[in-house]
């Protein structure tokens, strides 16, 4: 049995396709991620999820059941799920108290049991001496905490999380992060995260999906994600990166300036002569002098622009020759003058071709 | 944050307990039962209410303007009669220059004090809001008794003071002239431009001034240039509106307007209205008043949707006052002076009439009674009745009005049904139906059988409902409008219904404003006259008809008893409107 399962779901608004052909299938207490730039679907995919929205195309299933499809939709009360919202959505006429217990009001649990499982999550949560207060008397972290409470109180099927985070400032951001992942791993619910914010979703996720344009671009574990972008746009809203084209001579790639065995590559590489291969600015070695080769592809050039960033250099290196200029970043003590001559070094085994 | 711990049998169950809950099939079918909302019927309803009350009296109106009374085929015969007549054509432009008139006088009523109070730190200030928020909450039809008695060619105080003072044959003052009928016009309609003005003036950052100063322009040039230009769509729309509500308005004429020989419109129609009763003439004889209404309207909207408006409705920034100096108390004196023309001498008149046992005979002792109270509020059959129905109607028709234009504001903000902005289109459509007429679509539509609402308290409440059905939806509009979705949404996934979220979250946070709507429908209701005139039947009198009635009748100082029971009524609500929202919950209008 699966947890949930979206299934070919398609969503249009008007002549606009917000979402197609999704295919994502969560396994019971999973925790994944829909990453992706503003307008590429990932919250109308989660509102489908939830039951305000209901899809064009394709099923949901919870459970091996179907509760979303074109022709029927369950409403959301009647999911089982639970939201945290990106305004947190806690209702300012009630307490603490009443915001949390009011799931479990609606389950008509008894009074001394909504009591023991108010409390017990407002302890988690550590809001425990706040449940009296109104939500107007609380800061931001802690409408966010009471969110979380009231969302994972009633034991979902399924948790859902929109933005939660982007009212924070950076610290309580970093912090919630943490906080978030931490009560996964406590309660083993099958979560799903909207976030465009890539190391949100690398700190709380089992597994990311990148979407882009509507569609799932990518899904895979965040290590897996950053080292093997499948797709161009993959590659560059995950980390920065630089793409080099090259043309495939049987069992050659030949690029501007040097050429590489296929068989050296991260991944095997499909069929097709032109291919464009992502290799991330930490993956390349800049010098100062002509270092040795020992199997590498060293290239000769010099620096174009640079920028001190703090915990990196950010330089900009042009290879003699037609080649393309490739960012790369070095280390603070690494350092090379602006208009200096460099050599680059690249690993074979850093190249992902993508699609 | 200490790390997470939940007991043991809560997580074990987390899963099972919840999946209880999905009631979805294996076939993938989803069963009617499940999908079924009790929601989706009310919004049916509701539609159907306001069929209702806007579109059957509208069209009704229409109709009626083009129907043969006895044959009932299509005729323009109403019209000819309608407006065959010079004497009748003549009312029409009378009125429109008597419109313009009061407009001008409201604008030298109302801009000085608005810039006073909103720009300057002339002394008084909330003192001097309060007096023209007065004048716009009492009845202009008392208003103009209080002027009579004022300045009645014969008997008025002014006229017998000077006489008394000069020696004069000849009265000094007559409220009976086209200048006495703007003048108590204005009185009461000044208050719209006033509050645009002030809403325009506080949203000016003074930056935007010290930008153009900066720049090298001077203080007369900045006002030129930048303040003035600033303000004046406020003024505009305001000016417009009150041109709208002076050609309507049925109380003051109906006082001034035949002494004066001066005919208008209201009047015309209320003569249609007499015997024989010419339902169809009325009709059409006030198409053109409703059309004069919708295209100005128009125009407003256009005004205040420019570019210059959108810069005023701003983020109102840090202003600073202007200075007046030694001009301080010569400005208080000129704001006195209009809260003593529209608010405090007429009322003051009135209320000593109410404790007199001959109004004319003014301060003494031995004129002094309780009488004329005792006599409207336990002996008078009429009045009673009318006080209790009038109080009555205005709280009916706030609850249901408040209610209706709630739901319809949910559907249409929530977009819960296709064509939502139709009922919000529904809902404000009466805005541009003068009182007058809407009482007449009314009339044409339910007074007669097959419905046969005439001399019904139903009747008043349709009718009513309607008239404020726009104040009503904009409060509940931008109430709703302040409540996130999201907040509704979290009831729902937590396992509500849509009405559960409505009661439960919606319902609650929208009390504040849902009690200032209610006050700022019942006052109005309670004292409505233009919308009542017509409707009213011999038995279901309302206090402003029964007011009319004793000025026919000359028992003044029973009116002004009367008048000043209503007073104390619509003060005391406003008052606890204060206290609840605040001193400017009259002020923020939408439209």
């Amino acid at each position: 049995m699966t947890g949930l399962a979206l299934r070919g779901l398609g969503r249009r608004f008007g002549t606009v396709e917000a979402v197609k052909d999704v295919d994502l299938e969560l396994k019971e207490g999973e925790f994944v991620s829909l990453l992706g730039p503003s307008g590429c679907g990932k919250t109308t995919t989660l509102r489908m999820i939830a039951g305000f929205i209901e899809p064009n195309a394709g099923t949901i299933e919870l459970g091996g059941k179907v509760i979303s499809s074109p022709s029927a939709s369950l409403p959301p009360e009647k999911r089982g799920m639970s939201m945290i919202f990106q305004s947190y959505a806690i209702w300012p006429n009630m307490t603490v108290f009443e915001n949390v217990a009011f799931g479990l009001k609606l389950r008509r649990l008894g009074r001394e049991e909504i009591r023991r499982r108010v409390g017990e999550i407002l302890d988690i949560v550590q809001l425990g001496d706040l449940a009296d207060r109104y939500p107007a008397e609380l800061s931001g972290g802690q409408q966010q905490r009471v969110a979380l409470a009231r969302a994972v109180v009633i034991r979902p099927a399924v948790l859902l999380l929109d933005e939660p985070l982007s009212n924070l400032d950076a610290n309580l951001r970093e912090e919630m992060r943490f906080e978030i992942r931490r009560m996964h791993d406590e309660l083993k619910i099958t979560t799903v995260y909207v976030t465009h914010d890539q190391s949100e979703a690398m700190v709380t996720s089992d597994r990311i999906a990148v979407m882009n344009k509507g569609r799932i671009e990518q899904v895979d574990p965040p290590v897996e994600l950053y080292m093997r972008p499948r797709t161009r746009f993959v590659a560059s809203f995950i980390g920065r990166t630089n793409f080099l084209e090259a043309k495939r001579e049987r069992d050659v790639l030949v690029f501007d300036g040097f050429s590489v065995p296929v068989s050296a590559l991260a991944i095997p590489l499909a069929d097709g002569n032109a291919v464009t291969v992502s290799v991330r600015p930490h993956a390349l070695d800049l010098s100062a002098q002509q270092p040795a080769a020992n199997g590498r592809i060293v290239l000769e050039g010099k620096i174009a622009r640079r920028a001190f960033l703090g915990d990196t250099w950010n330089y900009l290196f042009a290879p003699a020759g037609n080649g393309a200029a490739l960012i790369v970043s070095a280390a603070p003590h690494k350092v090379i003058e602006d208009g200096a001559p460099a050599w680059l070094t690249i690993d074979p085994g850093q190249l992902v071709p993508i699609a | 944050m200490r790390p997470l711990a939940l007991a043991e049998d809560s997580s074990m169950t987390s899963i099972s307990s919840s999946q209880e809950a999905v009631s979805g099939t294996r076939s993938g079918r989803i069963s009617l039962a499940s999908r079924f909302q009790p929601a989706s019927l009310l919004w049916l309803a509701l539609a159907a209410v306001l069929v209702v009350l806007v579109v059957a009296p509208i069209s009704q109106l229409v109709i009626t303007s083009f129907t043969h009374p006895d044959t009932g085929a299509f005729t323009l015969q109403n019209y000819v009669e309608a407006y065959g007549r010079p004497r009748h054509v003549a009312a029409l432009f009378n009125t429109l220059k008597m419109g313009a008139a009061t407009v001008v006088l409201s604008l030298i009523f109302a801009v000085p004090v608005a810039w006073a109070c909103a720009r300057t730190d002339m002394p008084g200030r909330t003192f001097a809001r309060l007096a023209m928020l007065g004048a716009f909450i009492t009845p202009p039809y008392l208003g103009a008794v209080g002027w009579i008695l004022l300045a009645g060619p014969n008997a008025g105080w002014i006229n017998r003071i000077w006489i008394e003072l000069t020696g004069a044959t000849e009265p000094l003052v007559n409220i009976f002239t086209f200048w006495g009928l703007v003048l108590v016009m204005a009185s009461n309609t000044f208050f719209l431009i006033f509050v645009f003005t002030t809403t325009a003036f506080e949203m000016i950052n003074s930056e935007m001034e010290d930008a153009a100063n900066i720049l090298g322009a001077g203080t007369w040039k900045t006002a030129a240039k930048i303040t003035f230009p600033l303000i004046m769509p406020a003024i505009l729309g305001g000016a417009l509106l009150t041109f709208l509500i002076s050609i309507a308005l049925f109380g003051v004429p109906a006082l001034l307007s035949i002494p004066a020989r001066y005919p208008v419109v209201v009047m015309q129609l209320s003569e249609f209205f007499g015997f024989p009763l010419r339902v169809e003439v009325a009709a059409a004889y006030s198409i053109p008043l409703l059309l004069i209404t919708v295209a100005l309207l128009g125009l407003q909207r256009l005004i205040l949707s420019r570019r210059g408006y959108t810069a005023v409705s701003g983020k109102g920034g840090e202003r600073r006052m202007v200075k007046l100096g030694k001009w301080r108390w010569p400005m208080f004196a000129y704001v006195l002076l209009v809260a003593a023309i529209t608010l405090f001498l007429p009322f003051f008149v009135l209320i000593m009439a109410a404790f007199s046992k001959v109004w004319t005979s003014g301060f003494a002792l031995s004129n002094l009674t309780l009488r004329n109270f005792g006599y409207v509020l336990f002996e008078h059959s009429t009045s009673q009745k009318a006080l209790i129905a009038s109080i009555s109607l205005g709280a009916a028709s706030a609850t249901i009005g408040i209610l209706l234009a709630l739901g319809v504001a949910y559907i249409v903000q929530r977009k819960l049904l296709p064509g939502a902005g139709v009922l919000a289109f529904l809902c404000l459509a009466p805005f541009v139906i003068p009182g007058i007429v809407l009482a007449i679509g009314f009339y044409a539509a339910y007074a007669l059988p097959p419905v046969a609402l005439y001399g019904t308290y139903t009747l008043l409440a349709l009718a009513f409902i309607t008239r404020f059905l726009p104040i009503a939806f904009s409060a509940s509009a931008s109430g709703i409008r302040s409540i996130h979705p999201e907040m509704e949404e979290a009831v729902r996934i937590l396992g509500g219904g849509r009405l559960t979220a409505v009661r439960r979250v919606v319902a609650p946070l929208l009390q504040r404003t849902l009690a200032g709507g209610w006050l700022l429908i019942f006052v109005p209701a309670a004292q409505e006259l233009s919308t009542a005139i017509f409707l009213v039947g011999p038995t279901t009198r309302v206090v402003s008809v029964v007011l009319l009635d004793m000025s026919e009748e000359g028992r003044l100082e029973l009116l002004a008893a009367l008048g000043t029971v209503l007073l104390v009524i619509i003060v005391a609500v406003v008052a606890l409107g204060i206290r609840i929202m605040g001193r400017d919950f009259m002020l923020r209008r939408e439209l």
